[in-house]
């Protein structure tokens, strides 16, 4: 927290700082540990939150107007187990509204700046919780992955962070973006720290009817193991035109040295890839234009009034959402409706049926695939907020994995010329969190990069 | 123009699990507003469904009994509509794999037989309660709805027929019989005043003979069977008052008004509501396998159908047959045990409808506090029968039994009514008065029958009533003749 | 070429209150959006197959068993506007 304090007012990474929460669950976790007790990892270790899980007591917003001063009545599934882990959360990070976005720019409550160079963005939308992380005022961060919100903020970031499998960590309490894509994960700053964090936080969980029941893989066991006789793929579609010469030049490198340490490299082609984001911008929004219907003003709050209650939804929804959020409602509830739902969203729905094939048949061969994780270190705040378009390519890398529902991580590996960090990502089939692991600790092992972001050097 | 009314129903059943649909909430009547509600059924941020395994059993047992086809898969949709009383804006609901379809249920109307197609059986979660203010009596905001989210997330079974419905009748008739179904089930309280069942008309009208369908209209809030019968007969009338005057029927949705009995049209929406169904992410697909079904069916008590015929096939007439089956489980069970103690399955369901339901109705117990049990009401039956006991006397035997004072021959005697048919003693009574009436055999030999009955009196007289009087009768008649 | 929607309609399905300036901003962004996402079509797949669950779950129920409800206080507290354990609203215009 002293590191926050002194950090704050350049990166604004937080909404909110509980003190008195943390300070009470660090003497407990101290006190405990006193009385022979260890709850394990993350006993005494203090985390951050992004704002759209719930915790009980505490402000929660995700970063909207529209939940301005609301206080959840229950703690997030991931928050209880967080908890009862001995974690201390010291406060909620600051996210792009509802977590559309990719540089937490869309904060209502003002964005949150990058660590390693103030006047970009940390990507987004978990931007707050990468940006702590980095430069940190939290060991461990947790933040959610739709369309690359945990993977691209810690390439942008120099941190580690990574999507679960679809199913492994419960949603329950997290304030839903689109349903069939979201999920929570770890930023840490080491990978061995990551595989820790996840294993606290998944498992089974009976109020999430998507929660998985099955056997969990044990990543921890896996770190040490090294990489030869692995098979890599490198996805031939996730490169080219837009990705930054430094990104691509770090990629290859990483994957030729990765060759070096023993693994067979090979180039795969995922057709589906191309319109991956095309069909991620229709289900992603339709699901959204649902999930946040309930956001009408009577129950809890914003509410701005109206002669009917019609128009009292109406007014408080269009003064409570920001401008990304209401291009999604609006885009969704387009692609839902009446007469072309069928040509949008259902069309929509059977692209990724697609792409899971395309995975399917590309693990045939390969063990894992890997890409740069953004095409683009982290670009200037306000460089991309004129075109959607611009911003929405930014998750152009992350996308396929939250479609299929296949974990994956994003591990960095060097700077650019202007000192930005550059992530490398780790793609593996679902349930495969051991092999991607496995791969990502080695990857950090070549890659010996130093989490050294520039906001630490005068604030010390 | 001679115009043949078409009529659809649609049933909402509340079901009447411990915990709501998808949330560990209480689905209980009444209690105060707001006090059985939790993120889920409230649509808090963050929240989320998970299905209550009892309600998709009851559903199915619903499509069982309804004869419906069982999918092998369902999936629930999100039927997205902005309304206060529907917290997530939404409502779960099924689109087009409900978990029951294509069934049918059989009515009797006017002694005839007819087989009205069910569609589908699909489950959703109901909505909260809203209560509408009116101007004045409050301090601020002199207009406004409140709402309750107590009722918001209870399990619903929509139960849709096919539009097989020809009259107001058939219609009331199809609801009671569906609604005792239900009932019987144990699935619900299937209250229409409480509104645990609730019933909706689709009503068109089109020539005699034709096929195509007519513009329907929706009819809403009938609140009894009566109602329901009401509002069907006045809306054909209306509609076919608006098509004779040269008016055409508007698609709408009409209130149904009790006091006033018309139907009043509900404000007409601009263009038909787009729901945009898509499939709920929240929750994942249901697998009914055959064994699953198969052990649901073999869970299923006798439906009121199958009850009737079998009352019928064993003897019991047909309207007494209706009313037994409509009696109270413990009553039927009754009925049940007696004809296997050996009783007449007609004397077994006339002694129940008739005289032990008076008894209890004025006793005002319960049912199952009833002290007769099936082997008493067959001996009972019995002593009727072989003449211990005269009908009339019975009835106070019963009263005797129901009131606590033993088995019906102990009561018998207790009371002093069993019939005197020692044949000793009766003969003995017969000579004394045939020897105190010499000139009654004279007239029984010229052919007088009714000096039998005349004789058959005295010896009751002697006898203090106490004789047989079929035993007397033929004793009298043996000694004439011979 | 960006596709043209009713924008008008759609932020009426969607209860958002927004004004001319506002609705003809959106529309000419979804349009460009929407040609993009329009890309979809361009890809040949099997009619009815719809992506599932990454690991196949079906059949997740829970018991019919009660769990412990909110406190009302807690439930209202949070309301912007609520008399006598209700929550309040200005009339209804009508369901969609």
């Amino acid at each position: 927290m002293d590191i926050a304090s002194r950090t704050e007012a350049q990166l604004h990474a937080f909404l909110t700082i509980d003190g008195q929460g943390a300070r009470e669950a660090a003497r407990q976790a101290d006190a405990d540990l006193a009385d022979g007790i260890d709850r394990g990892p993350l006993h005494g270790i203090p985390v951050a939150l992004k704002d759209n899980m719930c915790t009980r007591g505490v402000e929660t917003t995700a970063a909207s107007q529209i939940l301005a001063g609301y206080i959840p009545p229950y703690d997030a599934t991931v928050v209880t187990r967080l908890r009862s882990g001995g974690a201390v959360i010291v406060g909620k990070t600051n996210l792009d509204e509802f977590a559309m976005g990719s540089s937490t720019e869309n904060s209502a409550y003002g964005t949150t700046y990058n660590p390693w160079d103030l006047s970009r963005v940390p990507g987004g939308s978990s931007g707050g919780s990468a940006a702590s992380v980095a430069a940190g005022s939290s060991l461990l961060a947790f933040g959610s992955d739709t369309g690359g919100s945990i993977r691209q903020p810690a390439s942008l970031c120099g941190v580690v962070g990574m999507k679960p499998t679809y199913g492994t960590v419960s949603r329950y309490g997290l304030i839903a973006f689109a349903s069939s894509l979201d999920q929570i994960g770890p930023f840490a700053r080491t990978v061995g720290d990551s595989a820790l964090a996840l294993a606290s936080i998944w498992g089974y969980d009976p109020l999430d009817s998507t929660s998985y029941q099955g056997e969990y893989p044990n990543p921890d066991a896996s770190l040490d193991r090294g990489v030869d006789g692995l098979r890599i793929g490198v996805v031939t579609e996730l490169s080219g035109d837009g990705f930054e010469p430094a990104v691509e030049a770090a990629t290859t490198d990483m994957v030729a040295r990765l060759e070096k340490a023993g693994v067979k490299v090979s180039e795969v082609s995922l057709p589906t890839f191309d319109i991956a984001l095309s069909a991620y911008y229709l289900i992603a929004p339709a699901e959204a234009s649902s999930n946040l219907a309930r956001f009408d003003g009577i129950r809890y709050g914003l509410r701005v009034d109206g002669a009917t209650t019609e128009e009292l939804m109406a007014r408080t929804r269009a003064e409570g959402f920001g401008p990304e959020v209401t291009r999604r409602v609006l885009l969704g509830t387009y692609s839902l409706s009446a007469g072309y739902y069928d040509a949008f969203y259902g069309q929509a729905q059977r692209v990724r049926a697609a792409i899971q094939e395309d995975f399917a048949r590309a693990y045939e061969q390969v063990d894992v695939l890997v890409s740069p994780t953004s095409p683009t270190v982290a670009f200037e705040a306000g460089a991309r907020t004129a075109d959607p378009l611009a911003m929405y390519l930014s998750d152009i890398c992350n996308i396929p994995a939250n479609m299929a529902g296949h974990p994956a991580i994003s591990v960095p590996v060097g700077l650019d010329e202007a000192g930005l960090p550059i992530g490398f990502q780790v793609m593996a089939p679902a349930l495969g969190e051991e092999v991607m692991y496995q791969v990502a600790a080695e990857v950090e092992r070549l890659a010996g990069f130093e989490i050294s972001p520039r906001v630490l050097e005068g604030a010390a | 123009m001679s115009w043949e009314p078409v009529i659809g129903i649609e049933v909402h059943v509340e079901l009447m699990t411990d915990s709501k649909m998808f949330c560990g909430c209480a689905v209980d009547f009444g209690g105060e507003p707001n006090t059985r509600v939790c993120p889920t059924c409230l649509g808090l941020p963050g929240a989320l469904p998970v299905t209550n395994r009892v309600a998709i059993e009851s559903i199915m047992a619903i499509g069982l009994a309804l004869d419906c086809e069982v999918s092998d898969r369902s999936v629930f949709h999100r039927k997205n509509y902005f309304y206060a009383d529907l917290p997530k804006n939404f409502q779960i609901s099924q689109f087009d794999v409900p978990v029951c379809h294509d069934g049918h249920l059989d009515i009797e109307v006017d002694g005839e037989t007819r087989r009205i197609g069910i569609e589908r059986a699909h489950m959703e979660e109901d909505t909260g309660k809203s209560t509408h203010l009116g101007a004045g009596g409050r301090i601020h905001a002199a207009e406004g709805t409140l709402l309750d989210f107590n009722r918001s997330g209870v399990p619903l079974v929509e139960v849709v027929s096919r539009p097989d419905l020809r009259s107001a009748t058939e219609s009331r008739v199809y609801a009671q019989e569906l609604r005792s179904i239900v009932a019987e089930l144990g699935v619900s309280d299937a209250r229409l005043e409480e509104g645990s069942i609730r019933f909706d008309a689709n009503v068109s009208i089109r020539p005699d003979g034709d096929h195509a369908l007519g513009t329907k209209v929706e009819i809403k809030n009938m609140n009894s069977f009566r109602s329901l019968e009401r509002a069907i007969a006045f809306e054909i009338e209306r509609q076919i008052g608006v098509v004779d005057s040269g008016g055409e029927v508007i698609q709408e949705t009409r209130h149904w008004d009790e006091e006033t009995g018309v139907t009043h049209s509900m404000r007409v929406k601009e263009g038909s509501s787009d729901y945009r169904y898509f499939t709920e992410p929240d929750l994942v697909p249901m697998v009914m396998t055959t064994e699953w079904v198969a052990a649901i069916e073999q869970r299923l008590p006798e439906l009121p159908g199958h009850r009737r015929a079998r009352y019928a096939a064993q003897g019991v007439a047909e309207g007494t047959a209706g009313v037994l089956s409509a009696l109270d489980a413990d009553l039927r069970r009754l009925y049940d045990e007696a004809v296997l103690s050996g009783a007449s399955p007609q004397s077994a369901a006339n002694w129940i409808t008739g005289e032990v339901v008076a008894w209890v109705r004025k006793a005002g117990i319960e049912a199952r506090e009833v002290a007769l049990d099936g082997p008493s009401l067959a001996e009972l039956i019995e002593m009727v029968d072989e003449g211990s006991v005269s009908s009339s006397a019975a009835k106070e035997v019963l009263d005797g039994v129901l009131s606590g004072e033993g088995r019906p021959r102990e009561v018998a005697d207790q009371r002093d009514l069993l019939q005197m048919r020692d044949a000793g003693t009766l003969e003995k009574a017969v000579a004394e008065v045939l020897a105190a009436h010499p000139r009654a055999i004279e007239e029984f030999g010229a052919g007088e029958e009714k000096v039998v009955g005349f004789l058959v009196g005295q010896v009751m007289k002697a006898t203090d009533g106490k004789a047989d009087p079929r035993l007397v009768n033929q004793l009298i008649r043996e000694r004439m003749s011979g | 070429m960006p596709i043209e929607i009713d924008i008008a309609h759609v932020a009426r399905l969607a209860r958002l209150g927004l004004s001319d300036e506002e609705l003809e901003s959106y529309k000419a962004q979804l349009g460009v959006i929407l040609e993009h996402a329009a890309r979809v079509q361009s890809l040949e797949v099997e009619p009815n197959v719809e992506a599932a669950h990454p690991l196949g779950l079906t059949n997740a129920f829970r018991e019919d068993e009660l769990r412990p409800s909110l406190d009302r206080d807690e439930v209202l507290g949070q309301a912007p506007d609520a008399i006598d354990g209700l929550f309040v609203v200005p009339p209804a215009m009508g369901a969609e």
